[in-house]
């Protein structure tokens, strides 16, 4: 099934809770502990050097699973037979999937079970390359829109999207912040108009009450480096699943006041 | 030759690997420089600058004693002698005026040596502008006295302390500082690298560099055009300039890179920093880090037009060790009284082991681009000489 109707399966508002792979020794804990909690899908970060669109936390945060000797091809064979009932959508810079090439790297992924696939320094005009190839072997290819994307590039990209369209709340990069930007309700919007697809928002969304306003007007969160923090802090999975229950709830009960 | 810089390729390099957050900046650089370079008026505020505030045109200098040494005839592209001490100024005084002219407040970048960073600091300062640059921890340390400069000069310099704590990161800093601020901020690249039209726009900058020197030469040599023209390349941008006034000439090219940061040399198909280029990296797609002497040429990768001068046989891009530069800039220092950037010294050391290994023919003239001046380098030649 596809991720895009694997998600709209769900019929609530939608949480993509992330962790960077090989993060800890039991860095697989995180993804059941996401699943336990009610995650719709999981975004897994597959570390890079110089994670460009990122920052200090998810810095951090990929610096420590490198050092720890983490690869992309490592982290797929743990999740491997993992029996995760909740989708996997890989993250990662796209220096990481020209070393495979884009065929044999979309091929990896969709070997270790991986539903779909973002890259975030690969724009419009130079996705097509990977879209191919990742359209062959049955990944879907998520893009990216921004508050700087104008109306008909925004058009476009809600068409050539797969799976959902990730909207990027903000002009920064990923973090923490006091208040969730204003440019994040809006942006939702103008993607909802001009395409069918779900539009989950990320960056910056990272207490429940951000959740909540930001599944107003988009059809769900990406919640990142708020969880990489309590990780890096020392957190096992058992907490960051106690967090991620917290979001979820906040999301449920939104959902209920308003039917 | 139909440039394809302009459609921002470069064969299979280039291109415009960045956020979409970046997409809109990127275009809109692209096209205000565009629309600048066909603007008469642009082009006289920028020559204006570059005579009565760089100094330009550099001149040519024949190095009598160094050439009777090795047997061959060297001329010595001066651009050590402009305002600033390198050629990141000509770069930056275009990219400073296109900034003024898009309404923009405030320059952002990214310096290894500090040599970009001063230009900017300059520049920025000259045009009314305020600058914030990025410099790598390790940097900072290595190029203190360039760090006093820009701030002299009004600027702030943001130390970087993540990764290997060089340009790569510096880089990495600005890219991210400018998703942030793309409304009120330019991104002034330092080098023939980044997201399409920076390569591109870079080389047009530096071009004055080989279209002096071409016309020199012409005075100059009674061939007219060199045999060889060498330059060092770290990103690449003072060889960019300078194969550009010879690339339609039957001169060789040759770029000099540093053992440790080789990335037309040794580097493999990448993406970094937005572009599409030849980068050090691990078996697993880790980006490696640069190593060398000179601060200005620690970065993994390597602009992508040299890339596709590589490929094509149309330029050669050689390494030289720590050691020969050393040697190198104090030769230089001993025979011609220049002492360069030792960024500029890998040139000189490969002409020097090229000729001693008879390599270059007896009487070959060789046209070396001195990209900066060696100040900068006192502490770290203090130690070693």
């Amino acid at each position: 099934m596809s991720l895009e109707r694997r998600l709209r399966d769900r019929g609530r508002k939608l949480l993509m809770p992330y962790v960077t792979g090989g993060i800890t020794d039991d860095w697989t804990g995180y993804l059941r502990s996401f699943a336990a909690a009610g995650a719709d899908a999981i975004e897994l970060g597959l570390p890079f050097s110089d994670p460009t669109l990122d920052g200090a936390t998810i810095q951090e945060a990929s610096d420590a699973a490198l050092a720890r000797g983490a690869t992309a091809h490592g982290i797929l064979a743990e999740i491997d037979g993992l029996g995760l009932d909740v989708p996997l959508v890989a993250s990662t810079y796209y220096n990481l999937v020209l070393r495979d090439g884009t065929s044999a790297f979309c091929a990896a992924l969709r070997q270790a079970g991986i539903a779909g696939l973002i890259v975030p320094d690969l724009p419009l005009e130079e996705a097509g390359e990977l879209a191919e190839a990742a359209a062959a072997t049955g990944i879907d290819l998520v893009l990216l829109a921004s508050p700087s994307t104008p109306s008909p590039r925004l058009y476009e990209i809600a068409r050539r999207s797969r799976g959902f369209v990730y909207a990027v709340s903000r002009m920064g990069t990923t973090g923490e912040r006091a208040a969730l930007a204003e440019s994040a309700g809006a942006l939702a919007e103008r993607i909802k108009q001009v395409g069918d697809l779900p539009v989950l928002l990320g960056f910056g969304i990272s207490t429940p009450e951000q959740a909540v306003e930001a599944a107003r007007r988009a059809d769900g969160v990406v919640v990142g480096a708020a969880i990489m923090r309590r990780i890096l802090d020392g957190a096992g999975p058992d907490d960051v699943g106690t967090y991620v229950t917290a979001l979820r709830r906040a999301l449920d009960q939104e959902s209920d006041e308003r039917r | 030759m139909k440039d394809l810089a302009e459609r921002g390729r470069f064969g299979d390099y280039g291109g415009l690997f960045v956020p979409e957050s970046l997409v809109a900046a990127c275009r809109e650089v692209e096209g205000a420089f565009r629309e600048a370079r066909s603007d008469p008026g642009f082009r006289e505020r920028l020559e204006t600058l570059l005579a009565l505030h760089v100094g330009r045109p550099t001149p040519l200098t024949p190095a009598p004693r160094l050439s009777a040494e090795l047997g061959v005839t060297l001329l010595l592209k001066r651009e050590d002698l402009t305002h600033t001490g390198s050629h990141k100024i000509n770069n930056v005084l275009g990219q400073a005026l296109l900034a003024t002219r898009m309404g923009r407040t405030r320059l952002i970048a990214e310096t290894g040596a500090g040599m970009h960073g001063v230009a900017v600091a300059t520049g920025a300062a000259l045009l009314g502008l305020r600058a914030t640059v990025f410099m790598g921890e390790r940097d900072v340390e290595r190029q203190a006295l360039n760090v006093f400069r820009m701030r002299m000069l009004g600027a702030e310099v943001v130390t970087v302390g993540a990764g290997s704590r060089t340009l790569k990161d510096a880089t990495s800093e600005a890219m991210r500082h400018w998703v942030s601020a793309t409304e009120e901020a330019y991104y002034c690249v330092g080098s023939v690298v980044g997201p399409t039209p920076y390569p591109w726009m870079v080389r047009e900058f530096q071009r004055v560099i080989g279209d002096e020197a071409r016309g020199q030469c012409a005075g100059a040599l009674a061939s007219a055009v060199p045999d060889y023209v060498v330059a060092c390349v770290g990103g690449g941008s003072n060889a960019a300039g300078t194969f550009a006034g010879f690339v339609d000439t039957a001169a060789r090219l040759v770029g000099v890179e540093a053992e440790g940061g080789a990335g037309a040399s040794r580097g493999r198909l990448g993406v970094l920093h937005g572009f599409r280029s030849l980068f050090l990296q691990d078996e697993h797609g880790q980006i490696t880090e640069a190593h060398s002497i000179a601060a200005g040429l620690d970065y993994p990768g390597v602009g992508p037009e040299h890339a596709y001068l590589r490929d094509l046989g149309r330029a050669r891009y050689v390494t030289v060790s720590d050691e020969e530069v050393v040697g190198a800039a104090v030769r230089l220092a001993r025979t011609e009284g220049i002492v360069p950037a030792l960024e500029s010294a890998h040139a000189i050391a490969w002409v020097i082991r090229a000729a001693v290994a008879g390599e270059l023919p007896p009487g070959a003239t060789v046209l070396i681009t001195l990209s900066g001046r060696g100040d900068k380098d006192m502490s770290t030649l203090k130690e070693l000489v």
